[in-house]
């Protein structure tokens, strides 16, 4: 199967969010690991002010009874406040939404948000929540047993690639 | 039934991963180095408007301390708040065990009221191990049992508090020279850090104490020991003091405190033997002019107080593995 060029929806994303977003005001938060890197690319291509924050969803999963703590949870860090701010929660693939939910309870436990939108890279479809992208310039069906992940090559290239469960 | 698991070691269950935590003694380096990991990204917790994960959201954790504890009772219950459970303390030196209930009978009725994990502190060794090898017995291994100290015997959270401590100021253990000071007799403390030490690869650590107050076959476990505490702290890079326990001394182990001041007190003359950059570490409650100088319990080297800190995180991380091995 033909995977998405990474490096263009990044380009597209962009795009797509510039003539909605006052660069002076958004802020973004990615979500570990693939979001804060497309979340690095948009704040420099929009040229935002302020800083962007990054989160480990780890401590709000759902599925921590099933599976326990995730074995490599890190900080979360968000250098602004959240107080009455329009976050931008970025991520590199959309799924389930269940992360994007994990990431909504995080970001209110920091402030109470204004407004909140969703940017990602590609809608890989299975949702199991009522949750929809504000920006999304790819859509793509991918069957439950594979996994869509995000790499960082050593020249800081994005790609896809698909990982058997 | 069988208590130990298939790797032998009664804290981990089938899978490896930590089921109680009773003792440092025994477990594998992989699983200090990933409670240590998992502790630093709880520290932030403390910082946000609100101070709380949701991981354990409805559980019930049941401090039981048949011994007195000011400090190690109240992080427990802190941290088990952070992380959103409920959490219910029973301070059973005056309570149920005055009328003569058996430790086990206290900890079947808890287990009655749907506990999910005993915090465990107990004059006695081995009485949190009894705790969870009587579950086990009972096919309740799901309760979870950590040991905020019992007896002599292991004080494994405030080991592993003081590891994460050195981390975070020394960030490797691989070059470091560590000292244990004081009263090493008495104190669970000081086995908790050793094993922790040692494990965790330090290459050298040193025990300074006077020949009474220091048990037989201490050096057994792979320690240095110094019975002059000029000579000991020579060069060190971590100063880790211990308690005077007057408390479980029996004789006359000691002439008097001002003696043992003289002697065995860290003051800024003998703390600068120790390299300068020296950390001094003290697990509290001080004694003040007993083992150490206020000058040094309140000086730039000191990190008692970050100490009490990341012991809240570093129980957090204690606790959120365990329940999240079930």
């Amino acid at each position: 199967m033909q995977l998405p060029d990474a490096e263009a929806l990044c380009t597209a994303l962009a795009e797509a969010m510039r003539p909605r977003v006052d660069p002076e005001r958004i802020a973004l938060v990615g979500i570990h690991t693939g979001g804060v890197w497309v979340a690095e690319r948009l704040h420099a291509a929009l040229g935002l002010k302020i800083p962007s924050g990054s989160m480990d969803v780890s401590f709000y999963r759902d599925d921590f009874n099933q599976r326990g703590l995730h074995a490599n949870a890190r900080s979360s860090h968000i250098p602004f406040d959240v107080e009455g701010a329009h976050v931008v929660i970025v991520d590199d693939v959309l799924y389930t939404g269940r992360t994007i939910r994990a990431a909504m309870n995080e970001l209110f436990d920091f402030g109470r948000p204004a407004r909140i939108d969703l940017a990602v890279l590609t809608d890989r479809g299975g949702r199991e929540l009522p949750i929809a992208p504000t920006f999304c310039p790819h859509a793509m069906s991918l069957p439950a047993a594979q996994m869509l992940a995000l790499e960082r090559a050593a020249d800081g290239g994005l790609s896809f690639r698909v990982m058997e469960k | 039934m069988n208590f130990m698991s298939a790797s032998g070691n009664p804290q981990l269950n089938k899978h490896g991963e930590l089921n109680h935590l009773l003792t440092i003694e025994g477990l594998p380096r992989e699983v200090l180095e990933r409670i240590l990991d998992i502790a630093a990204p709880f520290t932030g917790v403390a910082e946000r408007e609100v101070k709380k994960v949701p991981l354990l959201r409805g559980k019930s954790v049941f401090n039981l301390f048949f011994e007195n504890s000011t400090r190690t009772r109240t992080t427990f219950e802190i941290a088990a708040k952070r992380l959103s459970a409920d959490v219910i303390n029973l301070n059973i030196s005056t309570s149920s065990a005055n009328k003569g209930e058996t430790l086990l009978d206290t900890a079947d009725n808890l287990a009655a009221m749907q506990a999910d994990m005993f915090v465990v502190r107990h004059a006695s060794s081995g009485a949190p191990y009894l705790i969870a090898q009587h579950l086990a017995a009972t096919g309740r291994d799901h309760i979870h049992v950590v040991n905020a100290g019992d007896g002599r015997h292991a004080h494994p959270t405030q080991g592993l508090l003081d590891m994460y401590t050195i981390r975070h100021y020394k960030k490797d253990f691989s070059q470091l020279t560590v000292a244990v000071v004081g009263d090493v007799l008495h104190s669970r403390v000081a086995r908790s850090q050793i094993h922790a030490l040692t494990t965790l690869g330090v290459p050298e650590v040193r025990v300074i104490a006077p020949k009474t107050l220091l048990p037989t076959g201490i050096d057994r476990l792979g320690v240095r020991v110094f019975n002059d505490m000029r000579e000991g702290l020579r060069g060190v890079d971590v100063v880790m003091m211990l308690r005077l326990q007057n408390e479980r001394m029996q004789g006359a182990l000691l002439p008097s405190t001002q003696e043992y001041f003289k002697s065995w007190g860290l003051t800024p003359e003998k703390l600068a033997l120790a390299k300068p950059d020296a950390i001094v570490m003290h697990p509290g409650p001080m004694n003040r002019g007993v083992e150490i100088d206020s000058a040094v319990a309140d000086g730039s080297q000191a990190v008692i107080l970050p100490q009490v800190t990341f012991g809240i995180a570093v129980r957090m991380a204690v606790m959120a593995m365990l329940a999240g091995n079930s």
